[in-house]
């Protein structure tokens, strides 16, 4: 889901880079300085989480969990997500520098619109409903991550067509499954802490 | 500390000894300049440039005395995300046919094109991971506070940082007791639902430490602000590593008008 330097077009790349420092200014000023241990405790067990592989059939993939990042995090899930690129560029290597911006557009916006779509759904009625929504909307994330990417490659320019429908197509399992380890997550915060779901923008008590 | 980051066998103080040359550098230098080399050479088309450039970077990591093995096998990995993309490329981009494969035509134009983004990308990350992967990662927070990056900002990173180890160590231990209750994963509905809980474990057990260590920071009398403590000294050597690289993306640049020109 990483994009690498060189093959987007300028204009996408500038785009990206002042869209992800928006996303991040206003992920941090919905940021007390009271929540950034919690915010910066969860952005580490996305990090982690995003280095489990999950098997599917012969093969197996890792996971983003945007969608979850974006339910308990809110606006935060902005920074968070983009420290963990930024961390993923510089120590492992994935993705590059001048595209970092275009990457964490893709993969926090997503995060953070089904955040404030889907967290009064989440915390709403029993378990089971928060987590079905938390399902739907993990896989959401997911679908709008990978049509954001096949986006960018596409206005890049044509020769992308193809590659950026590919990488909607071949990322449909890993909606199906990002979708269920999310509404299982969902379903077990619910029960044992249901307090994880709280607006990020409420201090701590 | 954080062997997760800088690899997955070594903890990080085993490092030190070998990351000698580059990481006496000045921090701060060391992060404008990897910014300046990646804007310099995502710029460059010319693929003789372009391999130059990569030889740049080779040479980075040379100096750096950084594993070359490990470093490259790292950079391998990247390369094996995105060789669909640039395999795609010769037969989607128009141009002068090279040969056809199930009748599909493969283009000139586009096998250039792909070599370009893989030389581009390839000399970038070796870059970044020369220059700035071999900083501690406290050290690159302290650094990148002070090129006035958002204090917030920089925060949340090193607290990041800071948890990325605890909780790699916390997924195994829930992994290690679903081993011994006879876990073994395959692709079932049984396997997602485990994993899942075993995340949403991870997330219900983060937040309670979080809430222990914000409790600890009050105790200690935390009042909002965090002092960033770390002294930066831009000395002299520092300045002539600046230049010299400055230097070789000033001929970079002036080979890629030249070729363009000519």
């Amino acid at each position: 889901m990483h994009i690498v330097d060189g093959a987007l077009s300028n204009p996408v790349v500038i785009a990206g880079a002042v869209a992800a420092v928006g996303g991040i200014a206003m992920g941090l000023r919905s940021l007390p300085l009271e929540r950034i241990p919690a915010a910066g405790v969860l952005s580490a067990s996305f990090f982690v989480a995003s280095l489990i592989h999950v098997p599917i059939g012969p093969s197996s993939v890792h996971l983003i969990l945007n969608g979850l990042a974006g339910l308990v995090l809110g606006w935060a899930a902005f920074p968070a997500l983009f420290v963990g690129l930024l961390l993923q560029a510089v120590f492992f290597g994935f993705g590059g520098l001048t595209v970092l911006g275009v990457n964490a557009v893709n993969i926090a916006l997503p995060a953070v619109l089904v955040g404030l779509a889907f967290r009064p759904l989440v915390v709403r009625g029993s378990p089971l409903h928060g987590a079905i929504w938390g399902g739907i909307g993990g896989a959401l994330a997911i679908a709008l991550t990978t049509l954001a990417v096949a986006v960018s490659l596409m206005l890049s320019g044509d020769e992308f067509i193809l590659a950026a429908k590919l990488v909607f197509f071949s990322h449909i399992p890993v909606m199906v499954i990002e979708g269920l380890l999310s509404a299982a997550a969902i379903f077990l915060a619910r029960r044992v802490k249901p307090e994880l779901f709280i607006d990020a923008r409420r201090p701590l008590t | 500390m954080t062997y997760v980051l800088t690899g997955d066998s070594a903890p990080l103080s085993g490092f030190a000894g070998m990351r000698a040359k580059v990481t006496t550098l000045d921090p701060r230098m060391r992060i404008v300049m990897t910014a300046l080399y990646a804007v310099v050479v995502v710029s460059l088309s010319n693929l003789w440039v372009l391999t130059s450039a990569l030889g740049l970077s080779l040479s980075l990591l040379a100096l750096s005395g950084l594993p070359p093995r490990e470093t490259l096998k790292r950079m391998a990995m990247m390369d094996s995300f995105i060789i669909f993309m640039l395999l795609l490329l010769p037969f989607t981009m128009p141009g002068d046919a090279m040969f056809s494969l199930w009748g599909l035509e493969a283009s000139w134009q586009g096998l250039w094109r792909a070599v370009e983004i893989a030389l581009t990308a390839n000399a970038v990350i070796l870059a970044v991971m020369t220059l700035v992967g071999t900083m501690e990662p406290v050290t690159m927070g302290h650094a990148l506070f002070a090129l006035k990056t958002p204090e917030r900002l920089v925060h949340l990173m090193m607290f990041t940082i800071r948890y990325i180890d605890v909780l790699r160590e916390e997924y195994q231990r829930l992994r290690t007791s679903m081993k011994l209750r006879g876990f073994r994963p395959g692709t079932n509905w049984h396997t997602y639902r485990s994993y899942g809980y075993l995340i949403g474990m991870m997330l219900v057990r983060a937040i309670e430490r979080s809430e222990r260590i914000l409790a600890a920071m009050k105790c200690r009398g935390f009042s909002g602000r965090i002092i960033l403590l770390e002294a930066f000294q831009l000395r002299r050597a520092d300045l002539l590593f600046a230049f010299i690289l400055g230097a070789a993306l000033a001929t970079l640049i002036w080979a890629e008008v030249h070729y363009a020109a000519t």
